[in-house]
């Protein structure tokens, strides 16, 4: 069963950026509610979306560098990754339909 | 999942949790209908402080919680979907929803309100770029900055003291001379010393270049246009009914809230609102879930007489 991959400003480069697949990276914190309401949504696209985008999740509390190098200023922010490139930036809480709208058009797209 | 029930509840915050918790206590098979997660708007709210029954405050989070909980115990079923459409067949209640088709006699709508944007340039482009609805969320961005929030209600304030934890400087920009926030609320507030206002002044424009830099102000007594340099602009100008899929279902007032009866009732027998969503509501925890008891108690009564 796919899951989520819990990525760390070490871990980032390894498992995102040299992914041969899309990586949709969540940046999310405890203290946000709208990302506790991302979560569930996510775990359930792992299944939906299994071989064709890998969905980790980073912790910007934790690792603020990473947060910092891509210019989150608001959780839940989702970002798109190809071939080591951000390609799409989703941010805050979408229903699942939206949020599938937007990945699948990120997918299609480059 | 079973498609039919008794009392179909839409919505998943204090209004619609209560009706649930009665509902399930009288033992109607009762599905609730919720699009995100339970707890509702005050699940976003930092501290709660008027609650009958905590004295000391309970966080939002945690009260929005507690209730759920108690929900749960006592059996409601719960789905996730967004819904579309409410039709009135006979007796019957046809609610549509993007995991189908659900009927029951009786429908609670307590599915609150939604947030109103700015509705000015750059709102959208800088949103997750300065731009924010959240300030628990994304405080912690903005830590020895400048930031802005725009609004005077109770949100709008709570939003500005949370971030006078983080920020540098909260500059309030309110359109009015005074704040609709509570007394309490308003002193807090004033006597801050990292947040200042702004009156009588909305925002025209939000610039920048990769990020937020200004706003641009325009007062609206004297007419003078400002440019007004910041590093994030936090928005809780208010909210609307969720009520688009109503239109000619119920009676909407002319802002689109709900009309009912001190029952709960709508202009259709067993249609009850509950909640943010009706008119005339004062939009608190505890009247929501006022409200919420009363459309069970009514929902029952249109159901067994």
């Amino acid at each position: 069963m796919a899951k989520t991959v819990t990525v760390t400003d070490s871990t980032f480069e390894e498992v995102v950026l040299k992914s041969p697949n899309p990586v949709l990276v969540d940046f999310w914190a405890t203290w946000c509610r709208p990302c506790q309401m991302v979560a569930p949504i996510l775990e359930e696209l792992t299944q939906e979306y299994a071989g064709k985008l890998t969905i980790a999740k980073l912790d910007v509390d934790q690792n603020q560098q990473t947060a910092a190098k891509y210019r989150v200023m608001s959780i839940p922010t989702m970002i798109i990754f190809k071939q080591g490139k951000p390609v799409a930036n989703i941010v805050g809480f979408k229903p699942k339909d939206k949020l599938k709208q937007e990945l699948d058009a990120a997918l299609a797209s480059a | 999942m079973d498609n039919e029930y008794q009392l179909i509840i839409l919505g998943g915050g204090p209004a619609a949790l209560t009706a649930g918790i009665y509902a399930a206590r009288s033992r109607l098979r009762t599905l609730l209908i919720e699009k995100g997660m339970l707890g509702g708007l005050i699940a976003n709210a930092e501290w709660v402080e008027n609650f009958p029954g905590f004295p000391d405050g309970i966080s939002g989070l945690e009260l929005a919680g507690l209730m759920q909980k108690q929900a749960e115990k006592f059996g409601i079923v719960t789905l996730y979907a967004e819904v579309t459409g409410l039709q009135v067949r006979g007796r019957q209640k046809i609610v549509s929803t993007t995991e189908g088709d659900f009927i029951a006699p009786a429908v609670i709508i307590a599915c609150g309100s939604e947030r109103i944007n700015l509705d000015v340039p750059g709102e959208k482009e800088f949103t997750g770029r300065g731009v924010s609805y959240c300030a628990t969320c994304d405080a912690a961005f903005f830590k020895d900055r400048p930031v802005a929030v725009v609004g005077g209600g109770n949100s709008a304030i709570s939003e500005a003291l949370h971030l006078a934890k983080f920020s540098s400087r909260v500059t309030v920009i309110h359109r009015r001379d005074q704040l609709r926030a509570s007394r309490i609320v308003e002193e807090k507030a004033r006597s801050e010393p990292k947040i200042d206002f702004i009156w009588n002044t909305i925002v025209e424009a939000i610039e920048g270049t990769e990020t937020v830099e200004r706003l641009r102000l325009n007062n609206v007594v004297t007419g003078l246009k400002t440019d007004f340099p910041v590093k994030g602009v936090f928005i809780s100008i208010g909210q609307r009914p969720n009520t688009e899929f109503l239109k000619g279902v119920v009676a909407l007032d002319a802002n689109g809230y709900i009309i009912t009866n001190e029952k709960m009732e709508t202009s259709v027998p067993g249609i009850l609102a509950a909640g943010d969503i009706r008119a005339n509501s004062i939009r608190q925890t505890i009247s929501a879930a006022g409200d919420g008891a009363t459309a069970a108690v009514y929902a029952e009564r249109y159901l067994t007489g």
